[in-house]
């Protein structure tokens, strides 16, 4: 699904490498879980995946599906099927979340030759998969993300998730912020959407995320590489010994 | 103060190439329209209310021509129902207008004003322009109430169950139109009036309204979208006690306008808003400037201007809120903001508070800013196109003025045109 060979990647505006040749492969119906310190790269890898404009690639490649995405315009990779879930999801005031996700529904199938979705049945879908995330009524009319709890703006997220339905979700530190209530809630809403057709690339600081949404593979990634990948006993041995054995295991 | 010889020599010239049109009741107040004009000369480009727009072509003897702009949609405000007044290329339409008879208005053509006797509008034309002139001169509306060729004066003596609707149509390329207006509201009364349209290559309209004790006023307008028209439009009003006035204006082309406001809040517990909305792309200068004045106790201002420039455009907002001594508890708001999609297009701003009063809360922003870049990376990471994001960022911009608008129906509309441009734009 999502292959990245070699990728490195340097900030445009300083002479500053934060990816020093990321390797990486996330098959179909697998949840990869990438952890790491603080400033290793992890959040810039799914900025540059996702195509933010400020970063350089200076070698290497990605890949969904075989097709080059850092070619591609964010809203051509995102027509592909790569989403972002951002660690900080954007205000947007005076565009209503609806029409916003609407916008975004009726873009991506026309990007794919597809019919707008009408309004009636656009508002049933969104219904229904809003009230699984307990996101009410009142929410979608708001604008986007504008004066949402962290709790709802990530709840936001992963409704956007839904109703994109894309085929490799990234998921940047999706726990931030989130108290325990709201981040079973929004690993119910993640783990709804496994599928045999879709992968998962879960960033996040810490195990607990893991213990709701259970990766099959987890990384860790120091100073802009993968430095070891395993199974899920990795994230609770970095629960329990922290970052510095291993890093001082792989040195 | 006299004026300087080529200032004078300047307005002579001009006054000469103009007809007073010979209307009998009127004649008194055109006489000292004319009086005032030559007293203050017309406007030139070093003075300091015109230094961030040039006044020559508003001023000049011959206008200049205005291609015909045919958008090839419905006019505007055109699902509503609304008694329309129709002037085509400045001149009043009969047969184009609806019946002026509304239950709760009384339309007169300004005309008709002297073939009653004791007219309502008899003493009140010219009066809130001249009073209008102080503190700041505003010659090309004492022009207007000089040589004004047509106009309708409307009494709102009810509540009027159609918005009255000014329609202004250009059809010669070389129109060169000065309307005037009356309006009074009368105590308790309530009413919508509506405008839309280009009128002429060149436009001058005056706009009177006089709004008594508790009587409520709202006004919609969308100047006509022709590239290369030419407007300069003065609204003067004056609001008695727990009067509302509100209004808005939505601006899309045109090669110049400047849109004169001027508002004073003469009794206690008044309320106007007054906002604009602007799109400017090109040759495209828009000039926005108000003066609101608090001359009553608890009184409440809002000025609410967003424009959005590209490929050169620009913008200009005066805006002024002068709160007199006795004027307490005055609220008074303004803001004023451009969203720049360019680097070639520029927004010019003075906003002023003056204040006698030593209890009031007046507050006053003015911003300049591109698009927001994270906005349109979260928008195109979601598959929405850069185009269309940069469109919904910029109606989300352009919201805030639009919600000013406070019957729905209306405002729901300006939107969806806007939409509607925003995507035509986009197929060219």
């Amino acid at each position: 699904m999502l292959e990245i060979r070699g990728l490195r990647v340097k900030l445009e505006e300083e002479d500053k490498q934060i990816l020093k040749g990321v390797d990486l492969t996330v098959e179909a119906g697998k949840v990869h879980a990438i952890m790491g310190p603080n400033g290793s790269g992890k959040s810039t890898l799914s900025y540059v995946l996702s195509g933010r404009d400020g970063y350089e690639v200076t070698g290497g490649s990605a890949t969904l599906e075989g097709a080059d995405l850092l070619e591609l315009e964010p809203e051509e990779r995102a027509a592909l099927g790569l989403f972002l879930a951002f660690q900080y999801p954007v205000e947007i005031p005076g565009v209503g979340n609806m029409t916003f996700l609407r916008t975004a529904v009726n873009a991506q199938r026309k990007a794919k030759g597809l019919e707008d979705m009408s309004a009636a049945e656009f508002l049933k879908v969104i219904r229904a998969k809003a009230k699984t995330l307990k996101i009410d009524a009142d929410m979608l009319k708001r604008p986007v993300n504008v004066g949402f709890s962290g709790g709802e703006k990530k709840r936001n997220e992963i409704l956007q998730m839904a109703m994109l339905e894309p085929k490799m979700c990234i998921l940047d530190e999706t726990d931030s912020g989130l108290d325990v209530d709201a981040m079973k809630l929004v690993s119910e809403g993640v783990n709804a959407l496994r599928d045999a057709g879709r992968g998962f690339l879960v960033i996040t600081h810490y195990q607990r995320l893991l213990d709701h949404i259970k990766p099959d593979v987890v990384h860790i990634m120091a100073d802009g590489r993968i430095v070891k990948s395993g199974g899920p006993e990795l994230a609770l041995e970095v629960e329990q010994n922290g970052y510095a054995d291993i890093l001082a295991e792989v040195a | 103060m006299a004026l300087d010889d080529r200032k004078a020599s300047d307005t002579e010239a001009r006054l000469a190439a103009m007809v007073m049109p010979d209307v009998g009741c009127t004649k008194a107040a055109r006489g000292a329209a004319l009086e005032r004009v030559r007293a203050m000369g017309l406007p030139q480009r070093r003075d300091e209310y015109w230094k961030f727009t040039r006044p020559d072509t508003l001023t000049r003897t011959d206008a200049p021509r205005a291609a015909v702009f045919d958008a090839g949609e419905e006019p505007m405000f055109a699902g509503f129902d609304r008694l329309r007044i129709v002037f085509v290329d400045g001149v009043f339409s009969p047969e184009r207008s609806d019946d002026l008879a509304l239950e709760g208005v009384q339309i007169d053509r300004l005309e008709d004003v002297c073939c009653q006797d004791d007219h309502w509008a008899e003493d009140l034309y010219g009066t809130l322009e001249a009073a209008g002139q102080v503190p700041v001169d505003r010659p090309l509306a004492a022009l207007n109430t000089a040589f004004a060729g047509d106009g309708v004066t409307i009494r709102v003596t009810g509540k009027p169950s159609r918005p009255i609707s000014l329609v202004y149509t250009h059809e010669d390329e070389g129109s060169d139109v000065f309307l005037h207006h009356v309006v009074r509201v009368e105590s308790g009364a309530e009413a919508t009036i509506l405008e839309n349209g280009p009128a002429a290559a060149r436009f001058n309209k005056c706009m009177e309204i006089d709004i008594a004790d508790g009587g409520v006023l709202h006004h919609v307008r969308a100047q006509g979208r022709d590239h290369e028209r030419r407007a300069v439009t003065h609204m003067f009003a004056r609001l008695g006690r727990e009067s509302v006035f509100k209004s808005f204006t939505l601006t899309v082309n045109g090669v110049l306008t400047r849109n004169e406001t001027v508002i004073t809040l003469a009794g206690d517990d008044a309320v106007a808003h007054v906002a604009g909305a602007c799109a400017g792309d090109g040759d495209f200068h828009h000039d926005d400037t108000v003066f609101i004045t608090h001359d009553a106790v608890n009184c409440e201002s809002r000025q609410v201007f967003k424009k959005v420039l590209r490929n050169g455009a620009t913008g200009v907002f005066q805006g002024k809120i002068l709160v007199k001594s006795g004027a307490q508890k005055t609220d008074g708001y303004q803001i004023s903001q451009s969203l720049l999609l360019d680097e070639d297009s520029q927004f010019l701003a003075k906003p002023e508070l003056e204040i006698y009063a030593d209890d009031v809360a007046c507050s006053h922003g003015s911003t300049s800013g591109a698009i927001d870049e994270d906005a349109l990376f979260y928008l195109r990471a979601r598959g929405v196109p850069r185009e269309i994001a940069t469109d919904l960022l910029t109606l989300a911009f352009l919201a805030e003025a639009v919600e000013e608008i406070e019957r729905e129906d209306l405002r729901n509309d300006i939107v969806g045109r806007m939409t509607e441009w925003l995507e035509r734009r986009r197929q060219i």
